[in-house]
């Protein structure tokens, strides 16, 4: 599973994380500017610690005493970010597809079909990004996601900028994620209520410093 | 019906404007990628060397264009005895057209890769695309917009270009008389002005189609992003 002992740094915000993650939904709860994103950037390799080390399931992504940095597209740690955005270009089949072909067929953790009945993508699939409401993207960026077969996934507060009716329509989803996949999860939001729901183990950030809920 | 001659600098024009296109095409989207993506020192002066041609007076580029690749010029020399002529041929025409050109096609470019939004390339990394694939997969049909407007104005300024081109490769018929060359040639001829202004109206038509095309294919791909 997930340790890591970093320090970053940019201008004056500081960031000191120490972690074991051990349970297969971890949530991160803090207040906006807490940097709840800067550390989700950090484990996927988006920044990189001035000082530490990160390990997923006893594999070093990065030692700074080493000079050990396994850049981003290596580390097999997918990110949701906060807008869903998919490829503009590619319609919603070839945006999920794009993330599969990536991984090599043995390697695969999830079959195509699988993931779209998972998050009900049948009825969208021949769709452009820009034909879909904010929840039906998210639920492919999701989706895309999960295609590309992670050892971790991170979701940066998928539920930002959806309104509550929208946001109880994909809560479900996440928790038959959580039920059906065997994958580990961080969830990073400032609603705890979104957290209670999916049963998360619950930690704050607070302004750098990760702190037991 | 078009006479041999102005057949001969339709077909050198076209010829001259396609390989000079064509031939820019991949130094344009290069640039414009590094100038849209990295910040380095001299940057200043690669945007000054790059908008140098728009400025400098086109005899001026013509003669440092003889000086450097004419047949006995300081590169010239070197190309020549490896048998490639670029003076007075119709290569030269294209080299020239391609220096003129390529700022124009630089900029649409560069903005296109500029306005993108980078966090697509932060998705694709994080689903396990390389770099190079995400440039292929992500970057490059994001940018296709803006390559066509560049290829489409690098190809209707090469069909214009004149002063760097008759300073550099002179006017020989069949080799390197393009159109504006011909229209040229032909005002300074007595009764040639009829056949001036039928090769203006065919520059017109030319140039007019390559900005229609231009907008419709903008068009489309819009449409497809859903823009």
């Amino acid at each position: 599973m997930l340790k890591c002992d970093f320090h970053y740094q940019h201008a004056d915000f500081i960031l000191n994380v120490e972690l074991q993650m051990q349970q297969q939904l971890l949530g991160i709860v803090g207040a906006s500017g807490s940097g709840k994103s800067t550390l989700l950037k950090n484990i996927v390799g988006l920044l990189q610690p001035q000082q530490g080390w990160i390990q997923f399931n006893n594999r070093i992504l990065l030692d700074t005493q080493r000079q050990i940095h396994v850049p981003m597209h290596q580390r097999k740690i997918a990110l949701i970010f906060q807008n869903a955005l998919l490829f503009p270009h590619m319609n919603v089949q070839q945006n999920l597809s794009y993330a599969e072909k990536l991984v090599s067929k043995p390697e695969r953790k999830f079959h195509f079909a699988d993931i779209v009945d998972l998050l009900e993508l049948k009825s969208l699939i021949q769709r452009k990004a820009h034909q879909l409401s904010g929840g039906e993207a998210q639920r492919v960026s999701i989706g895309r996601a999960l295609l590309s077969s992670p050892n971790l996934l991170l979701l940066d507060e998928p539920l930002t900028g959806l309104d509550n009716k929208l946001k109880q329509q994909i809560l479900p989803f996440l928790k038959r994620m959580k039920q059906e996949l065997n994958l580990p999860m961080i969830y990073v939001t400032h609603h705890l209520q979104e957290l209670e729901y999916l049963q998360a183990d619950i930690v704050q950030l607070n302004q750098g410093q990760l702190q037991n809920k | 019906m078009l006479s041999p001659e102005e057949l001969s600098a339709l077909y050198l024009s076209a010829k001259v404007a396609l390989f000079a296109t064509v031939f820019s095409l991949p130094f344009a989207v290069a640039l414009g990628w590094y100038l849209a993506r990295y910040e380095f020192r001299l940057k200043f002066l690669v945007e000054a060397l790059l908008q140098l041609p728009m400025v400098l007076p086109p005899v001026v580029l013509g003669y440092l264009l003889l000086v450097l690749f004419g047949n006995q010029g300081f590169i010239g020399q070197y190309l020549n005895a490896l048998g490639i002529q670029l003076a007075f041929n119709w290569k030269g025409a294209v080299l020239a057209s391609m220096i003129v050109a390529f700022p124009l096609m630089v900029q649409p470019v560069r903005l296109s890769f500029q306005l993108m939004n980078q966090q697509l390339d932060q998705i694709a990394g994080s689903l396990g695309a390389a770099p190079w694939k995400v440039f292929w997969s992500i970057n490059l049909p994001l940018a296709i917009p803006g390559i066509v407007m560049g290829s489409i104005l690098c190809f209707s300024r090469s069909l214009g270009e004149f002063g760097a081109t008759i300073t550099f490769v002179g006017n020989i018929p069949d080799e390197t008389r393009t159109i504006p060359i011909a229209i040229y040639s032909f005002l300074q001829q007595p009764n040639g002005e009829d056949t001036a202004m039928r090769l203006v109206a065919l520059s017109l038509v030319l140039a007019f189609s390559a900005l229609i095309a231009n907008y419709f294919i903008l068009q489309k791909y819009q449409r497809k992003l859903g823009a």
